[in-house]
């Protein structure tokens, strides 16, 4: 049930923030200051979350060659920045992981 | 006369649809693996099949999605996974912003039926339209197909990955293409000083309150992150 009444108001909390500035044009105004942060939103958020799946394992640091995640996952960043492609970066990334994972174990 | 007058009107107006379609279709060949492996993984996490679709149907905004089926499969409060999707989905507002000034003379209805469908993909290619050379006036059903054809891959691509999903073992680590897919959506995304630093900052923040309860670490970085943008976006 709970997951139920989350997915409705993210839902709703989603498509009154796509509506807000269409409805209300000319009526509400976004603070400069944070127009200026809201271009960090995306960066910030996303990296907050996938720096701790390549850095940690069970909630402790986990920096060693043996770390397949974190290999591959910088191997991915890698691909990125040089394609800006999302489907290689997630392929070659994936694949690295594969043998990597294959290796260590 | 009538039938001949509503041609003339509706004629452009279709064309202006196609080519909407037409735009969107390059696109599709990221969303459609991106659709597939949202199902896969929200499946492997736990979350219902049902549910799963309903979240593309009903919040139709990819990446909120991954975190927050993530979220579902940690048994995460659901007051931090609403958050977490509102601050993911943040950047809605910028597009609302840039694109509400075309929309002002439309009828409310088409308002809210264009915000629905106001996704990364359909923006990108309809403020490209907007601004070119043309009808303004009917502009809207370029707006609508584009929507429309990423709407429709959506929902079939994350069909297919959810009913794909139960066939796929652990051992596969799935899971891992949410890293993939933020690493794939950051990077690029990254061109100056001040967004390097904040996207720094945040994920070291992060890794080093991740034990904190209820996931709170995530938006003290995030708030950490953007000081930190903004700081380095004064200096410069």
């Amino acid at each position: 049930m709970i997951i139920w009444l989350t997915i409705i108001a993210a839902g709703i909390l989603t498509y009154a923030t796509r509506l807000s500035f269409i409805l209300f044009y000319g009526q509400i105004r976004m603070p400069s200051l944070m127009e200026r942060a809201l271009r960090f939103v995306p960066p910030v958020v996303l990296t907050a979350i996938f720096f701790p799946e390549l850095l940690l394992n069970d909630g402790n640091l986990f920096l060693s060659f043996g770390n397949a995640r974190l290999l591959a996952g910088m191997l991915a960043i890698v691909v990125a920045w040089r394609t800006k492609n999302v489907v290689y970066t997630i392929v070659i990334g994936m694949l690295a992981l594969w043998i990597l994972q294959f290796f260590f174990s | 006369m009538h039938a001949n007058k509503s041609y003339q009107v509706l004629h452009p107006a279709r064309n202006e649809f196609f080519s909407g379609i037409i735009a969107e279709l390059p696109l599709m060949v990221g969303v459609i693996p991106f659709g597939m492996i949202y199902g896969i993984l929200a499946i492997s996490v736990g979350v219902p099949a049902n549910a799963a679709q309903a979240m593309s149907a009903i919040i139709f905004a990819g990446s909120s999605q991954f975190v927050s089926a993530q979220l579902f499969g940690l048994s995460v409060p659901a007051i931090i996974n609403l958050f977490t999707v509102g601050v993911i989905n943040l950047r809605h507002a910028l597009y609302s912003a840039s694109i509400a000034p075309y929309l002002q003379k439309l009828p409310t209805r088409w308002k809210w039926v264009l915000a629905y469908l106001l996704t990364d993909e359909a923006y990108a290619v309809s403020i490209i339209h907007y601004q070119q050379e043309g009808d303004d006036r009917i502009k809207h059903w370029f707006f609508l197909g584009s929507g429309l054809t990423l709407w429709t891959t959506w929902q079939l691509s994350t069909a297919a990955g959810i009913y794909l999903g139960a066939s796929v073992p652990a051992s596969w680590s799935l899971d891992f293409t949410l890293a993939l897919t933020f690493i794939a959506l950051v990077v690029p995304a990254i061109k100056d000083r001040a967004s390097l630093g904040a996207a720094l900052a945040a994920g070291l923040v992060a890794v080093a309150l991740f034990n904190l309860p209820l996931k709170s670490g995530l938006l003290a970085a995030s708030l950490i992150g953007i000081l930190v943008g903004l700081l380095l976006e004064g200096k410069s």
